[in-house]
């Protein structure tokens, strides 16, 4: 069951001595590797996101709101949903696949055999890694989206960068980034321990590795779409 | 001392183990033979917690295992090494690393200290120079050797060897099996051995046990087993493709 698999690894992240050495591998690989796509998938969304924006607010002459919409959108709504798609994509798939080649080539069996406990070795460094690097992921795609937009509109449509500036700070509130960054934190614990749960619960050889990577992705983008909606319910009432 | 009492495993619809009672007394090597597809493997995994019994129970040293949850296994399973069948490496890792892992994990010994009994292990097994190598890049008979010096490297008290000498060419197989005599007879090691390999099981074997029908049908000291009229026994051992064993599957 997914949930004791989080119960369990939240229990043991708390009680026991870090293992280091495979925090910082995953560390390394789910975020650090992980920001080209993200900044990609950030940067481009602020920039079309802006275009549209631009466009429509051209017509009646608000111009310089084209930086609020974009900030306020991206903070509450594309930075997170946009990075843990990506990270679904790019992690989620690899650590269901590596997990799965593990289960179906005995070697998670191995591991118990020598003592080792699966959630230890396996699920709580990549967790830790996850929940550290999905919000710093976040907030890049965020800032990414916030300068494509501005450059985008300011140097190519000749919006005037001092109101647009003001315009943006007046009203993007520190909470609007907190309401963002609130929910890379709630997907990351989504994306990590469906690829975990996916990945360990591989049977039926080369074929249900492919199975299950395909799983875990189609479930942790839908359960990040659909949980967006309820925590943008949520968080708007929390944080009003 | 593993006594093993009246276990049931039942593997989707199949009864796989079916009341299967086997003592395996400290300081002695039992060969586990058997038709392939009888339950063998399956039978080692339940040793070491790594499949539960529908039935019956284990008892190590004294101690009742087969009701134990997962992390209360972790100091009974440090007592074993195991040999899978597959050998199962860790693919991410070298091949040094796959063998200091027992080591490492257990904790207590240096740098150096690990460092020696890994090249000692890999010694023992005919891989010296080899401990920079990828699973991935090593053959069929080296990832087994592999295997066993990752079993060996702690010093068990108990090693589940799962076709020890599959795959290897008849030199190789004979040191596997020197290497197993010599554990038994230095480290006063138990071993429990699972083989088709009748030349290895009469060579390292103290009793020898076949299973059949998910039970142990037979059970012998080497010679009774050679001696015996048992005609499926007899058949097994003489590797004929007639009689009882086939008989049955055919009708
Ligand atoms: N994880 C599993 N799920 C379902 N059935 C299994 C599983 N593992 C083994 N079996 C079944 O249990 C039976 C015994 O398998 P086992 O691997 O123990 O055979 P074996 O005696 O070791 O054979 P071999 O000599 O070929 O290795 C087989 O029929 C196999 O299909
Ligand atoms: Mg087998």
């Amino acid at each position: 069951m997914i949930v004791s698999l989080a119960g369990e690894t939240i229990k043991v992240a708390f009680t026991h001595r870090p293992r280091w050495r495979l925090f910082l591998g995953h560390l390394l690989n789910i975020g650090v590797r992980s920001q080209a796509i993200v900044g990609i998938a950030g940067g481009f969304t602020g920039m079309v996101f802006a275009v549209q924006t631009f466009y429509q607010f051209h017509k009646v002459r608000l111009d310089s709101a084209t930086g609020a919409v974009v900030a306020v959108a991206m903070a509450m709504e594309l930075g997170p949903v946009l990075a843990a798609l990506m990270v679904a994509g790019r992690v989620g798939a690899a650590v269901t696949a590596e997990l799965g080649t593990m289960k179906v080539t005995e070697q998670i069996d191995a591991l118990r055999s020598l003592g080792v406990h699966p959630v230890d070795y396996l699920v709580v460094p990549r967790f830790l890694a996850m929940m550290i690097a999905l919000p710093l992921l976040t907030a890049e795609a965020i800032w990414l989206g916030i300068m494509g937009g501005y450059v985008l509109t300011v140097h190519m449509m000749g919006a005037e960068p001092s109101y647009y500036m003001a315009n943006m700070i007046l009203y993007t509130r520190a909470r609007d980034i907190l309401h963002g960054l609130i929910k890379s934190f709630f997907f990351g614990f989504l994306l990590i321990f469906i690829a975990c749960h996916k990945g360990m619960q591989t049977e039926a050889g080369s074929e249900g590795v492919g199975r299950s990577t395909n799983q875990a992705v189609v479930v942790s983008c839908i359960a990040v779409l659909i949980s967006d909606f309820f925590l943008t319910l949520l968080l708007t009432k929390l944080l009003a | 001392m593993i006594q093993v009492r009246g276990l049931k495993k039942r593997l989707r619809s199949q009864q796989v183990l079916n009341g299967l009672d086997i003592d395996l007394p400290d300081g002695h090597t039992v060969v586990i033979i058997g038709q392939s597809g009888t339950g063998k493997s399956v039978f080692l995994k339940h040793l070491i917690g790594l499949m539960r019994p529908d039935a019956g129970s284990i008892h190590v040293d004294g101690e009742r295992v087969d009701p134990l949850r997962e992390r209360e296994w972790a100091p009974v399973r440090r007592k074993f090494g195991m040999l899978f069948q597959g050998a199962a490496l860790f693919d991410s890792m070298r091949v040094f690393e796959n063998v200091a892992f027992p080591l490492r994990e257990r904790g207590g010994l240096t740098v150096e200290q690990i460092r020696e009994r890994v090249m000692h292990a890999l010694s023992l097994v005919d891989l010296d120079g080899s401990e920079d190598k990828y699973p991935a890049e090593l053959s069929g008979g080296m990832r087994k050797r592999v295997g066993l010096a990752r079993a060996i490297v702690g010093e068990p008290k108990y090693l589940l060897y799962d076709e020890p000498t599959t795959g290897l060419d008849p030199v190789t197989a004979d040191t596997i099996n020197e290497l197993i005599l010599r554990l038994r007879d230095s480290l006063r090691v138990t071993s429990i051995a699972v083989t088709h390999d009748m030349a290895s099981a009469f060579k390292i074997g103290d009793r020898i046990v076949m299973l059949y029908g998910g039970k142990n049908y037979f059970e012998g000291t080497i010679e009774e087993t050679k001696a015996t009229d048992d005609p499926i026994v007899r058949q097994f051992i003489t590797g004929q493709a007639e009689g009882p064993l086939t008989a049955k599957n055919r009708r």
